[in-house]
This record gives structure tokens, C-alpha cells and sequence, in this order.
């Protein structure tokens, strides 16, 4: 377990933080690592609100329980930080990266004293600037990469390009603004917080 | 040459249908299962298979046209969860007397009510007693490998049974994990193609299939059914020694983790036995105690002599049930350890917890706790709470 990096993603039924879960650990497997991507589902509706998890390590993972001390915790839609506690259970060196449109400290507040790392992204502004639609998902997860560090920033980008690659050989086009859209995020990260 | 991937259970599942290529394939969708058909029609809306897909409009049919196809002489699978399940009820006992090889891929979830769609097995233990060969999956590599050691099984002239082939809902069916995929011509050539002995579309050998029986002939239907299960202990064991030489990875009727030496065991089925895994790690490491585990593979057939042979050396012994089946006793797998014991006049005490049930979440505390119980029952040698739940609200 020592060198397993274990994440949760809260969001909503439909927004993708399942997708995302499982996009990191796509891009995680293609840089050699043991991982795992799995979704706790709720009531199934539109809206609800959903957890997904990854663990990531360099050696085979045979835990199938739910996370409950994560390493790092990325939250979709911060509506959920008023009825959920999203730190919960996070590491006190760990981190939390906030997908939101608000300030960092009108979001501390809302954060049970939470001790460690915050995050913000404004994931919407990222994704309408790279790509003019709002698809907060590509964001989240160059900011989670980011954060965490689980690969290095170029391994990232290259297997995020081959996955869009693939995903997109019908749309070809929005390759390129997808690929901006993690590179802004990426930046957008270091520099309002300072990463690692 | 092995091909590395990351694959969800069902993912995995569909791969292997789609390697193995049956000839029919009914179904009739429902949650967690739901994905396998879906692949395995995409798959042939694709052309890249030639299988048959027959859109049913229940699970009562699905079962229905999968007995017909396969009594025609067709390789014939299914995919079903829970409730599906339990409307192929009826079914399921024709499938085995019928002495039909079917093979099913059964994603466990719990049975309402109230419903729930998570991940039990309730189901499948359920129907521990229609004929079913019963084969479970830790991980989404062995549900993989199991779906692809199911056929030669089933087929196999001293068995011709039916075969479940189960994997616990969403905790492997939806979660991607590494996995190991065997080349596709190393995988037809491992399961073969199906050589019916008997079938209905032979016109030189006329014959009906599962017409009525009196109780002449009841009885002794039942008897070849048990014998047939009983070969199925050898046959299980001949494929698995198969499937090793073709990727280096071992099956048998149950798998023993760190039990040689163990003084306190752990007997489980599914996916919770890897974080069980986890647990015996961290308590062997931090504290040397000697913690071990078997993991049912196979429990139909019963492997019981073996299963009393590998715990015999044991202390003291948890079951742990994912089912529950009011006798106000214990569990399934509870009840059949407890009688293999006995018959192997073994003197370990032994607890049988329920867990898991709909879904509620076990983990690695939970599991250092009832290791801590074991090795607590055996210093005042006195078994207190002998049937009991874990990670139960209070």
C-alpha cells in the first residue's frame, strides 16, 4: 500500500466524474502503473450526487473496498461542498482540487478546517476559452495530475494525446482544443498554487 | 504473449465471448450485467463476430432460447444479474437436468428486496442447489480467465453441465483494473470447438429433450446429475492445469493465501477476499501473527475433503457470507465449511459472519478486526457471537 497514490472524485450524476476516474486511470495504465477505476453508485438520476475512485501504484492493488483516507480528492461541481464534507477522511499532506468559479478563500469556509493542500480551478472558464464549450472533465484531470504528480506533465500529455487520438478519430478537430484545454489547466494550476 | 490491459469486469467478460465466438447468444438486459450484451452486440454489429444474438423479450426466454440453441447442438451462453436470474428460475433446473452445457455470466447483485442493485450473492447462492457448476472471481483477471476455462468444462463428455460463471456487481464488473488478455487463436484453440455428442438438429439420431419423467425415471436423472458433478472435480482440475501450461496462471478449487503456517483463517468468496489479501499483509508484517485465507473458487461442486484438508491445521476459522438464508443459523458457505469440518473431524471453533450484503463495504479494518476475534476465541477457547455481521449499523 505504501506506494499506492489513492484518489476521490465527487460530482454529480451526468457531469463525468466517473469518466474522469477512469480516463486517469487509462492514462495511468498507459504509463506503466497497476491502477484502478471504479464508480460507488447511489440512486441512479441525473444529478445525485456520485463518488468515483482511482488507486495507483507501481505494484498490483487487491483492495476492492470504497477509499476512505484518499491521497488527494477532486471535487466536479462545488455545489456538493455545501451538503457533503469532501475532505473527509483526506490526508493531512494530501490536497483537494475544487472545480469552481468562486475564490479560494470563499471556498475554504466551506472546507471543516481542513488543514492541507486546496486547489481551485475554474474548470468551465479553462474548458469555454480552449474548446468553447463548457466539458469541465479534461481540465479536472491535468489539474489532478497536476497535483499529484502520478506521472510526470509530458507522459500526461502524451498518452492524453494518443487517448483523444483515438476517442476523436471522427472529430479530429476538437483534438487540438482538448489538448489546450489540459495544458491550460496544467498551467493554471501551477501558477495560482504552486505545485509540486 | 499475453496482451497487458485494463479492462472493467464486464469488459472482460464481453473480450472473452468475443475470442470464444459462440454460436447464440440470448439476453435480456439488467443492471450490472447489462454491459455484456451490450459489448458482445456491438462486437457483431461490427462484424467482427459471427455469433447470433437473439434480443429476447425476458429473462425467462433468454434462458429459454439459450436451452433451445444449445440443445440443437449450438455453443450457447447468456448474461444475467439478481432478479434476471431468478426469472430464468425454472429454467436453470432444465438447463442441468437437461444436461445441457450452457454458460452463463452472472454478475452478482443483490435479490430485492428492498432493491438494490449492488453487488451480493444472494442470487447466485440462491440457486446453489439447480445443478449449476458455480465458478467465482476474485478480480476481473480470474472472472476473464474462469469465462474462458467454462466451456471445456461444460462440455466435457463426463460433465455436460451447465457452468455460472460469477463476478461481484460494479466492484469488479464496473471497476478497470490490469489484466492479462490471452491471444485470441491461443484462446480458440484452448476451448475447441463444441463436438456435441447428442443434439436435435441431427437428422440420424431422432430424440426429444426434457420430456417428462415419471418417477421410474426421476430419480435416477438426478443420480447422473450428481455423478456428473462429481466429475466435474476432475475436469475442473484438468482445465485448470490446461490453462496454466497456456499462461502461467494457477487455478484450482480454492486458492490458499499464507495459510500454510495459519493459526487463524479466513474463509470467503469474491472480490472482498483481495482486501482480505491486504489485511493479511499488514497483520503479517506488522505484528508476525499468522493470518491466512482460502478463497472459494469453485463451490459447485463442493470441494470438501480439500477444503477440510487445507484448514485443518487451524485454530480458529471465520466464514464469511455475502448471503444471508434465514435459518437464523448462519450463511450458505457457512454451513457447508461447518460440514466439511465435521466430516474431517476437525476441532477448529468456527464463526460465520454476514457481510456485504447489498453492497455494504468491507475493508482491510474490517478484516483486521475479525482476525483479532479469531485470535480472541482461540486464547479463552471459548466462541462467543458465533453467527454475526460485519460493518452492520447499530
Amino acid at each position: 500500500m505504501d506506494n499506492t497514490v489513492e484518489i476521490r472524485w465527487h460530482g454529480r450524476g451526468g457531469q463525468g466524474a466517473k469518466t474522469a476516474a477512469l480516463l486517469l486511470a487509462d492514462v495511468a495504465f498507459k504509463t506503466g502503473k497497476y491502477v484502478q477505476g471504479f464508480p460507488e453508485y447511489g440512486p441512479e438520476r441525473m444529478g445525485a450526487p456520485i463518488t468515483a475512485y482511482n488507486r495507483i501504484s507501481d505494484a498490483p492493488v487487491t483492495i476492492h473496498s470504497n477509499i476512505y483516507d484518499p491521497d488527494y480528492v477532486a471535487v466536479v461541481d462545488d455545489s456538493l461542498l455545501e451538503s457533503i464534507d469532501v475532505t473527509h477522511g483526506l490526508k493531512r499532506n494530501g490536497a483537494v482540487i475544487i472545480n469552481t468559479e468562486k475564490k479560494k478563500e470563499h471556498i475554504m469556509p466551506l472546507l471543516h478546517g481542513f488543514e492541507g493542500a486546496v486547489y481551485v480551478l475554474d474548470a468551465k472558464a479553462v474548458s469555454m476559452k480552449a474548446l468553447g464549450k463548457n466539458y469541465p472533465n479534461s481540465p479536472m484531470l491535468a489539474a489532478v495530475a497536476a497535483v499529484s504528480g502520478v506521472m510526470p506533465k509530458k507522459d500526461f500529455l502524451r498518452e492524453m494525446q494518443a487517448s483523444f487520438a483515438h476517442k476523436f478519430a471522427k472529430k479530429p478537430e476538437v483534438i487540438d482544443g482538448n489538448m489546450r484545454a489540459l495544458e491550460l489547466a496544467f498551467a493554471e494550476v501551477e501558477k495560482e498554487n504552486g505545485c509540486k | 504473449m499475453a496482451v497487458r490491459e485494463r479492462l472493467s469486469g464486464n469488459e472482460a467478460v464481453a473480450y472473452a465471448i468475443k475470442q470464444i465466438e459462440p454460436d447464440v447468444m440470448p439476453a435480456f438486459p439488467i443492471t450490472p450485467s447489462t454491459e455484456i450484451p451490450q459489448y458482445v452486440a456491438t462486437y457483431i454489429a461490427n462484424g467482427e463476430i459471427d455469433t447470433e444474438f437473439i434480443p429476447v423479450e425476458s429473462e425467462h426466454s433468454a434462458m429459454s432460447a439459450t436451452l433451445g440453441a444449445c440443445a440443437a447442438g449450438a455453443r450457447a451462453l447468456t448474461a444475467t444479474s439478481s432478479c434476471g436470474m431468478a426469472l430464468m428460475w425454472e429454467e436453470l433446473y432444465v438447463a442441468a437436468s437437461d444436461r445441457l452445457p450452457i454458460v452463463m455470466a452472472l454478475v452478482n447483485r443483490a435479490l430485492s428486496g428492498p432493491i438494490n442493485i449492488n453487488a451480493d450473492h444472494s442470487d447466485s447462492m440462491g440457486a446453489r442447489d439447480s445443478g449449476w457448476i458455480q465458478i467465482y472471481a476474485e478480480s476481473n483477471q480470474e472472472v476473464y480467465d474462469n469465462f474462458l476455462q467454462a466451456f471445456p468444462i461444460a462440455e466435457h463428455k463426463d460433465v455436460m453441465l451447465p457452468v455460472m460463471i460469477c463476478q461481484d456487481g460494479f466492484i469488479t464488473s464496473h471497476g478497470v483494473e490490469n489484466i492479462l488478455l490471452v491471444e485470441t487463436d491461443s484462446v480458440k484453440q484452448f476451448v475447441g470447438e463444441r463436438n456435441p455428442e447428442h443434439y436435435l438438429l441431427n437428422a440420424k439420431e431422432p430424440m426429444a429433450v426434457g420430456p417428462y419423467a415419471v418417477s421410474n425415471y426421476y430419480m435416477e436423472t438426478k443420480r447422473g446429475q450428481r455423478e456428473a458433478m462429481k466429475n466435474a472435480r476432475k475436469v475442473i482440475l484438468e482445465v485448470a492445469e490446461r490453462f496454466e501450461k497456456m499462461t502461467g496462471r494457477k487455478y484450482g478449487f480454492f486458492e490458499e493465501y499464507c495459510l500454510e503456517d495459519a493459526e487463524y483463517a479466513i474463509v470467503i468468496i469474491g472480490s472482498a477476499a483481495g482486501t482480505c489479501k491486504a489485511a493479511v499483509n499488514k497483520i503479517r508484517k506488522e505484528t508476525g501473527k499468522k493470518v491466512g485465507l482460502l478463497k472459494i473458487r469453485v463451490f459447485r461442486p463442493f470441494p470438501e475433503e480439500e477444503l477440510a484438508a487445507a484448514l485443518s491445521h487451524v485454530k480458529t476459522i471465520a466464514v464469511l457470507d455475502r448471503s444471508e438464508m434465514f435459518s437464523a443459523t448462519g450463511g450458505p458457505l457457512g454451513a457447508e465449511v461447518q460440514a466439511a469440518l465435521y466430516q474431517a473431524k476437525a476441532d477448529a471453533d468456527v464463526v460465520n459472519y454476514f457481510y456485504g450484503l447489498g453492497g455494504r463495504d468491507i475493508t482491510v479494518e474490517d478484516f483486521e478486526q475479525v482476525y483479532s476475534k479469531l485470535e480472541r476465541i482461540a486464547k479463552e477457547h471459548k466462541v462467543t457471537d458465533k453467527y454475526d455481521y460485519i460493518g452492520l449499523r447499530k
